[in-house]
């Protein structure tokens, strides 16, 4: 079972890669189609992916930033996130992973508590961010955000590393919450 | 000047001292916005549920009473607080109700061939229906039609039944002033058009804004559990689910019954601690389902949606509609528990 490193490859000139990890393919395909839209200095590429481990006959450029999108309407998203993060390595989870939750918008067709994946997100120390993909008014910025999530994580930006964003991130949260 | 300081309280001090002030004396406001506070402060959901100790109800209760709430299909609102509701005007409430149904249904709202405008509106309480002393006691208005014939056999046909309560929301009634009368829970049994009539009428008088009560999945599967988890003696039904499979151009339903024993039996297998329920019991009572169902129809039963539970004790919609089938104290009251817990 191949194991997903941060730095096993070289790196491409000029690309940042990520791949999303999810059971909802229209879902995801969409928040490919915006991420690709919006304009950027480096070259993106997003590879799309329903498990891990991915098979190991492909020839893929180096992954960095991984981004496992649950699907609060279904439990079955879940199950298979959390059986994939076995197969990503722990230095990935210095910023260079992050959940995405959808669906918060219809509580009355959730059938996983919020507050699961806000504990998943805080156990493996990693920012979720929360999104309704159908909605344009909030695909949008969510993929904004993810494309200077990856421009960061690729190190396209001078400055700041992925671990650099990953402190920031977690230094705006409840100061209480920091044990868990 | 801060215009809440009704009793001496000022959020300007420094952070120990304003925290003292919240727990002595803090007006509504702030007790809610502390409490707001608190919520999002840590993980909401409680991974724990206790059985709630049921003496309550089957002290007070009319056996008579509440065997008509049996059997009966229940729709589900929630309710903001009433603005000064009193429980000693209940004969007034009656009169302006049926008055105001009676205006509202010449006007033609309402039309029907052949309606017997002859309405009676009865508000009467319910006694035990609620958790602790602290909520405010249940009450239930009917709309009775008075029978036309000058018989000696009056019998009052019962047009539309709603009843208000208020279990275990110990939350709500700290941050609410003493104007308010926490009844967050109405159930209504009868036509549409009744409870719309019924519903303007309370927020007219009394400032209060129902909205309709949807049961997610999340709780769908905690009450399936919850229910499973009644002891009885004898079994009426078997324990049904219906998935709702999200699909072109129409959607699929699984339906997927189990013997009540065997479902007991599964759920005595995964219960661990007596007196409470918690997460992962229910978690993985349901996995148990749904890998059974895989095992046989390769169907990933967790991707789709849980749209209606029935068991012995009562069944749950999640459009909102519920319907308890025995007088299970345990049942009525974590069914409410639930509701109110989830929509706050």
């Amino acid at each position: 079972m191949s194991v997903l490193r941060p730095l096993d490859k070289q790196p491409g000139l000029n690309t940042a890669t990520i791949l999303l990890v999810g059971t909802e393919d229209a879902l995801l395909q969409q928040l490919a189609d915006s991420m690709l839209k919006e304009d950027c200095a480096s070259e993106l590429k997003v590879h799309l992916a329903r498990s891990l481990p991915l098979p190991s006959n492909m020839n893929r450029p180096r992954i960095d930033l991984i981004m496992f999108v649950v699907n609060l309407h279904s439990k079955y998203s879940l199950r298979n996130v959390e059986e994939s993060l076995r197969h990503v390595d722990a230095t990935f989870f210095l910023g260079k992973v992050g959940f995405l939750a959808t669906g918060a918008g219809r509580e009355s067709h959730c059938s996983v508590h919020r507050s699961t994946v806000v504990r998943l997100a805080r156990t493996y120390r990693s920012p979720l961010l929360f999104c309704d993909p159908e909605v344009d008014g909030f695909r949008v910025p969510v993929a904004q955000r993810l494309v200077r999530m990856l421009q960061i994580c690729a190190g396209h930006v001078p400055g700041v590393s992925a671990l650099n964003l990953l402190s920031l991130l977690r230094s705006s949260e409840n100061p209480t919450l920091e044990d868990l | 000047m801060d215009s809440y300081d009704t009793r001496g309280s000022t959020p300007r001090h420094s952070a120990s001292s304003r925290l003292k002030d919240y727990f002595i004396g803090a007006t509504p406001l702030q007790k809610r916005l502390e409490s707001v506070r608190k919520q999002t402060s840590f993980i909401p959901t409680p991974p724990r549920r206790k059985i709630p100790q049921c003496s309550r109800l089957q002290e007070d209760n009319d056996p008579q009473k509440v065997a008509f709430l049996l059997h009966k299909q229940w729709t589900l609102y929630s309710l903001t607080p009433l603005y000064k509701f009193s429980y000693t005007n209940l004969k007034e409430y009656s009169r302006l109700l049926s008055a105001f149904i009676a205006a509202e249904k010449q006007k033609g709202l309402a039309v029907e061939v052949g309606e017997d405008f002859n309405i009676k509106v009865t508000f009467s309480t319910l006694l035990g229906m609620k958790g602790t002393q602290r909520d405010s006691e249940a009450f239930l208005v009917q709309i009775l039609s008075k029978s036309q014939l000058p018989s000696e056999n009056r019998e009052h046909k019962v047009l539309w039944t709603g009843w208000f309560c208020c279990i275990f929301g110990d939350s709500l009634l700290e941050t609410v002033s003493e104007d308010f009368t926490c009844v967050p829970l109405f159930l209504a049994n009868g036509a549409e058009t009744n409870t719309a009539i019924v519903g303007t009428w309370f927020q007219k008088t009394f400032d209060c804004y129902f909205s309709p009560l949807a049961i997610n999945a999340f709780n769908l599967s905690w009450m399936a559990a919850m229910w499973t988890a009644c002891k009885m003696d004898q079994y009426m039904a078997a324990t049904e689910f219906l998935w709702s499979v999200p699909c072109s151009p129409q959607s699929l339903d699984i339906s997927y019954a189990i013997h009540p024993e065997d479902a007991k039996a599964l759920w005595d297998s995964v219960h661990k601690t007596p007196g409470e329920v918690t997460q992962e019991e229910v978690d993985l009572f349901m996995d148990c389902l749904y890998s059974h169902f895989h095992r046989h129809f390769k169907i990933h039963l967790s991707a789709t949606r849980l749209v209606r539970v029935s068991t012995s004790v009562a069944s749950a919609h999640t459009d909102g509609k519920i319907k308890c089938l025995w007088n299970c104290p345990d049942g009525m009251e974590f069914k409410k528990d639930l509701e109110e817990k989830r929509r706050w």
